[in-house]
């Protein structure tokens, strides 16, 4: 259901643009907490933006502690290669 | 002519003067340019630049400085100041439209050449914040580039699927214990559907770890995002690992056979691979001017 690039390196524009659109969660976990965060004279700031996720979170419900995971027994704790940046 | 309420105690020549120079210079008090992302200014991120295609169907353009270029619309403050730029993120439909369209510019850069893509609303006051921003930041995205050059990130998502599994073998034990009462029945049957469930999520957090070693030496950097729950997930099952990998262009194929060929055939476990992304979940940090993401190992 995804889109299956082939795999020549590069990817032309019109490639991706003729497969499905991206999940919106899919995109939002990338928009929301990914991409670079800069300074300087913004409209907004990133606590914002922080705050913005929260009040969403209603739609996205994101894991918080309020709200564990059922399987958090099950994880197991070791994957130092990945925290998050 | 340009026509203007703002003759004051000018005469009307003047008056007409400024409202052109208002037009043309689009002021900074009413106006604010929207960033994409940062690329380097070698002429690749050029064809971008054009009518519409950003953000509200804004037009795209690039500002140099530096030897990099941010991707950049100019937007009205009316929409994009402080408030209004509030209340449109904290409103799914307007967030989902900003969202696709900063994706669509930053995807665009992207299939040309390495991009750094920004926060979703990094909105600047003016032209010279953003050369500012080049500026001060110049080093950090020059090594942020080069880190990127010929990487593309790729999602995997593990879902527990409990509909998709086989019954629990235990099932069947529950034949052999003589007569229950209903209220003991409906206990017992709760426990094992717990217990399935139980053994569902071992198995998926087994497929995760598989799936984890075995892109090990392909994926550069990897982070982890948080589950995805809701219904905008509009997935079947359980979101239980959502994880962002750094690849090089050329090993997506064997990355994808990889996470195939350790996260198929375990009933009631699914693997989905999504992207490839612009790499957006290693974008930070910068102002640090180190690495974003971190190393596998």
């Amino acid at each position: 259901m995804r889109t299956q690039v082939v795999d020549d390196g590069r990817h032309e524009p019109g490639d991706r643009l003729a497969g499905p659109p991206v999940a919106l969660i899919d995109l939002l976990d990338r928009l929301l907490t990914g991409g670079a965060v800069l300074t300087g004279d913004l409209v907004l700031s990133i606590a914002d933006v922080d705050l913005v996720h929260i009040n969403l979170r209603a739609v996205i419900r994101s894991i918080t502690a309020e709200d564990p995971a059922p399987w958090a027994r099950a994880a197991a704790p070791e994957h130092p290669e990945e925290d998050t940046v | 002519m340009s026509t203007t309420d703002r003759t004051d105690n000018r005469t009307e020549a003047t008056a007409h003067v400024r409202a052109r120079d208002r037009t043309r210079d689009q002021p900074q008090s009413q106006m604010r340019v929207y960033v994409y992302g940062i690329g380097r200014d070698d002429g690749t991120l050029a064809p971008l630049a054009g009518p519409g295609g950003g953000v509200d169907g804004h037009d795209v353009r690039l500002v140099a400085e530096g030897g990099l270029v941010a991707l950049v619309s100019d937007v009205p403050a009316a929409a994009f100041g402080e408030e209004p730029l509030r209340r449109r993120l904290e409103h799914l439909p307007g967030l989902e439209e900003l969202a696709r369209a900063h994706h669509a510019v930053v995807d665009a850069a992207f299939a040309r050449t390495a991009v750094l893509p920004l926060r979703l609303a990094t909105v600047y006051s003016d032209v010279e914040g953003v050369t500012g921003m080049l500026l001060a930041h110049r080093g950090g995205f020059t090594d942020m580039l080069t880190w990127l050059d010929g990487h593309v990130e790729l999602g995997v998502k593990v879902f527990v699927d409990p509909a998709a599994s086989p019954p629990a073998p235990e099932h069947r034990a529950a034949h052999g214990s003589g007569p229950t009462s209903p209220g003991r029945a409906y206990l017992q049957q709760r426990r094992r559907q717990r217990r399935g469930t139980e053994d569902l999520y071992r198995a998926a957090e087994e497929v995760r770890g598989q799936v984890t070693r075995a892109v090990l030496e392909t994926a550069r950097a990897s982070v982890a995002h948080r589950t995805q729950q809701g219904e905008l997930s509009g997935e079947r099952g359980m979101n239980v690992a959502n994880h962002a990998y750094l690849v090089p262009a050329n090993a997506e194929a064997r990355f994808r056979a990889e996470v195939e060929a350790a996260g198929s055939g375990v009933a009631g476990v699914r693997v989905e691979v999504t992207g490839p992304w612009a790499p957006y979940s290693f974008a930070s940090p910068v102002t640090e001017g180190g690495e974003g993401g971190t190393a596998p190992r």
